[in-house]
C-alpha cells in the first residue's frame, strides 16, 4: 500500500478521468450486478417466496438452529486459532531472518492452492479408522472424522492463511525500522509487539480476520468430506442448504442461504463502521 | 523462539482435538439412546416415515425409554466408505448388497449378515423406470430408444451411486436379452447409453435434481419410487413415467453394524429397528413411497401402484455382486473402458 510508485499512478489518474474512467466504472459496476447482486438477491427472493411465515418457520426449525449453532462454533475456535497462527507467522516471517523462510511462506499459501476435497481426504487417510492415527484415536475413544472435532479441524486449515496472507504484505512493506526504533529505546519483544506492531497493521488484521470468518463459516467441499452429514448433529449451514435443496426443500435451503449471506453482509458492515469510526487512524496508517 | 512457538501451536491444536473428541464422548454416554441409520440417497422420505412409527413404539415399550434415528445420506458406495472410514453407524441400509460386503469384509459386519433376516436382508425391494418429459416427447418406450442419437440420458456415476450401477446392469441385461444378444453387443450397447450422457452426478437425488430441477436431460433413469417422488414434488404435468420391457430387481439390503452397536450397546434397539421393517406397517409405509414390499399382502393391495415389469436378478444374469462389481465397475473394469473411450 505505501508502494510510492503505485500511489502516484492511482493520485494520475485520479487528476485525469478520461471517458475510459466511466468505461471502467460502468462494466465494473454492471459486472457486480450481474454476477454478485443478483444471485444475492435471488437467494432471498427464492427464501421469501412462499411467505415470511414460512421462511421464519424454516430458520427456526431445530435442525437449522443445530446448523447455525455449529458453523457458530466453528468461528469461535478456528479464527482466534487462524488469528494467532497469522500473527505468529506474519511476525517470525517479516521481523527474523532465518532459512526455510520462502517454504514457509510457500507453505502458509498451500491451503488456498489444495481443494477443499483434498484437505478433508487427508485428515481421514490420517485420522479415518484405518488411517495413521485410526487405530490409536479410537483405542482412546476419541472420534475425529465423522465429528464435530473433525470439521472444526479441517475448517481450521482451510481458512490457515487468511489472516497471515493480509499481514505479511503490508508488515513487508512496512519494513523493520519502528521495532528497531523501539529495540534501540530498551521496549522488550513483547511490549514492541503491542505498542508498535500492533497499532501498525490493525486494518488489516481487522480484515483478514473478517475474511477468516466469511470462509469458516462458508467452507464447504472439505467439511462435506470429514462430516457425517447427520441433520441436527454434524450438518454445518453449507451442508444443510445442500441436503435441504436435496429434500427437494428449496425454501428450507434457500432460507438457509440466506441467513448465511446475511452474516457476510454483518461482518462487512462491521467492517465499513469500524473504518469510518476510526477513519484518521486510517488515514495515518496509510501514510506510513 | 519461532519453533517454540510453532510447537505451542501445534500442541494446542492437538489439545483441542482432544477436547473435541471428549467432547463428543460425553454426548454418546447420555440417557437417551440414539440409533444412526447410514442409508442411500432417495431413502430420505421414506426413513422419516419409518422412523416416525418406530421411535414411538419403542419408547412405549421400554418404559419411556427415549430413541432418537438419526439418518445420513449419500451415494450408497461413498456411504459406505465413511462406515468403513469410521463413521458410526449403527445400522446401514444401502443400495447394494456389495457396499455392505466391503463393510463386512472390514469385520464391521458379521460375514452372514445376509441371512440374518428375511428375503437376504432385503426387506423391499425396487426396480430401474425411465422418467421422461411429459407427453414423451423424444418417443422414449424401451432401453433401444435411448442410445438414438441426439438422446440425453441423466443417470449418476456407477463408481459412486448404488442406483447407477443399477441403471447399467439394466441396460447390460436388456441387451443380452435381444436376439444375437452376447457380453460383446451388450457392451456395445451400454457404450452407446453413456455416449449420451451429459451429467454424471454422484448420487441419484443428484441426477434426480438434475433432470427435474436444473432441466436437463430428455430422460432419467431411476429408482421406481424416485421416479414416484420426482413426480409428485414437480407436480402433476411435468414429468411421466415410462416402464421398460425389461429392468433389475433392485435389492437394497439392510445389516446391523456389529462393532459399532456392540460398542454403543444399541444392539437390542438397532436388531428391534430393522426387524421393524418387516412389519405390517412398515411395509405399508414402503408401499406408500413405491418401494415393492416384501410382504405379499402389503403388495396385493398396492399392487396398481406397480406395474408389471419382467424384472431379472443379478445373481441370475451376472452372478451375483461380487461378479459383477469386479468385472464392470472395479477399476480397470468394463465402465472404465467404456468411459475412456467415450471421451476418446
Amino acid at each position: 500500500m505505501s508502494d510510492p510508485s503505485r500511489l502516484e499512478r492511482r493520485s494520475h489518474a485520479a487528476r485525469d478521468p478520461g471517458p475510459m474512467a466511466a468505461v471502467f466504472v460502468v462494466l465494473t459496476v454492471g459486472f457486480m450486478a450481474v454476477a454478485l447482486i443478483l444471485p444475492l438477491l435471488a437467494v432471498f427472493v427464492e427464501a421469501l417466496s412462499k411467505g415470511v411465515g414460512l421462511y421464519l418457520n424454516a430458520i427456526s426449525e431445530s435442525d437449522a438452529l443445530s446448523a447455525v449453532r455449529l458453523t457458530l462454533l466453528v468461528v469461535v475456535i478456528a479464527v482466534p486459532l487462524n488469528t494467532v497462527f497469522g500473527l505468529t507467522a506474519a511476525w517470525a516471517v517479516t521481523k527474523f531472518e532465518f532459512s526455510g523462510k520462502q517454504l514457509l511462506l510457500t507453505l502458509i499459501d498451500l491451503p488456498l492452492s489444495i481443494s477443499p476435497v483434498i484437505s478433508g481426504l487427508m485428515f481421514v487417510l490420517l485420522y479415518g479408522a484405518h488411517g495413521w492415527f485410526g487405530p490409536e484415536l479410537r483405542a482412546m475413544g476419541i472420534q475425529i472424522i465423522f465429528d464435530v472435532s473433525g470439521i472444526v479441524i479441517a475448517t481450521t486449515l482451510v481458512t490457515l492463511p487468511f489472516v497471515a496472507r493480509e499481514l505479511i504484505p503490508l508488515m513487508q512493506a512496512q519494513g523493520k525500522d519502528e521495532e528497531y526504533a523501539a529495540a534501540t529505546l530498551g521496549a522488550s519483544t513483547w511490549r514492541t509487539f503491542w505498542q508498535v506492531t500492533l497499532p501498525n497493521i490493525r486494518w488489516a488484521l481487522l480484515y483478514g480476520v473478517l475474511l477468516c470468518t466469511a470462509r469458516a463459516m462458508g467452507e464447504f467441499g472439505a467439511v462435506s468430506v470429514v462430516s457425517a452429514r447427520v441433520r441436527g448433529e454434524t450438518a454445518t449451514m453449507p451442508l444443510e442448504v445442500e441436503i435441504l435443496y436435496n429434500e427437494y426443500n428449496a425454501t428450507g435451503a434457500f432460507a438457509i442461504a440466506s441467513l448465511l449471506a446475511l452474516f457476510a453482509l454483518v461482518a462487512l458492515i462491521a467492517k465499513t463502521v469500524l473504518e469510518n469510526q476510526f477513519a484518521g487512524d486510517l488515514a495515518a496508517q496509510r501514510r506510513h | 523462539m519461532i519453533q517454540s512457538r510453532r510447537a505451542v501451536l501445534g500442541l494446542s491444536l492437538g489439545a483441542l482435538a482432544a477436547a473435541c473428541g471428549q467432547a463428543s464422548q460425553g454426548k454418546g454416554a447420555a440417557p437417551a439412546l440414539e440409533l444412526l441409520n447410514v442409508s442411500y440417497d432417495p431413502t430420505r422420505e421414506l426413513y422419516r416415515d419409518i422412523n416416525a412409527a418406530f421411535t414411538p413404539q419403542w419408547t412405549s415399550s421400554h418404559a419411556g425409554e427415549h430413541l432418537t434415528v438419526s439418518m445420513s445420506h449419500g451415494g450408497s458406495g461413498r456411504q459406505a466408505r465413511a462406515v468403513i472410514d469410521g463413521l458410526a453407524a449403527d445400522v446401514v441400509t444401502l443400495a447394494l448388497q456389495y457396499d455392505i460386503d466391503q463393510i463386512a469384509s472390514q469385520g464391521l459386519i458379521a460375514p452372514n449378515w445376509r441371512a440374518r433376516l428375511p428375503n437376504n436382508s432385503t426387506p423391499f425391494t425396487s426396480t430401474i423406470v425411465f422418467l421422461v418429459r411429459t407427453g414423451n416427447p423424444k418417443h422414449i418406450r424401451d432401453w433401444s430408444d435411448l442410445v438414438r442419437p441426439g438422446i440425453q440420458i441423466i443417470t449418476p456415476n456407477p463408481k459412486t451411486s448404488g442406483g447407477a450401477r443399477w441403471n447399467y446392469l439394466a441396460a447390460w441385461a436388456y441387451a443380452l436379452r435381444q436376439p444375437g444378444g452376447n457380453a460383446q453387443s451388450a457392451q456395445a450397447f451400454v457404450q452407446q447409453i453413456y455416449a449420451n450422457v451429459p451429467v454424471l452426478d454422484t448420487g441419484a437425488r443428484g441426477s434426480t435434481t438434475t433432470f427435474a430441477q436444473r432441466g436437463i436431460g430428455d430422460v432419467l433413469l431411476a429408482w421406481e419410487s424416485e421416479a414416484h417422488l420426482a413426480m409428485d414434488e414437480l407436480g402433476a404435468g411435468q414429468v411421466e413415467i415410462v416402464t421398460p420391457s425389461v429392468s433389475m430387481l433392485a435389492e437394497p439390503p439392510v445389516a446391523v453394524v456389529d462393532r459399532v452397536v456392540d460398542h454403543k450397546r444399541t444392539r437390542a434397539a438397532a436388531e428391534a429397528y430393522l426387524q421393524f421393517l418387516y412389519t405390517a406397517p412398515a411395509q405399508a409405509i414402503a408401499a406408500r413411497h413405491y418401494y415393492r414390499p416384501f410382504d405379499t399382502a402389503t403388495l396385493a393391495t398396492n399392487a396398481p401402484r406397480f406395474p408389471n415389469i419382467l424384472l431379472v436378478t443379478i445373481d441370475d444374469v451376472f452372478g451375483g455382486w461380487a461378479t459383477a462389481q469386479r468385472t464392470h465397475f472395479a477399476d480397470g473394469g468394463i465402465f472404465d473402458q467404456l468411459n475412456t473411450r467415450t471421451r476418446e
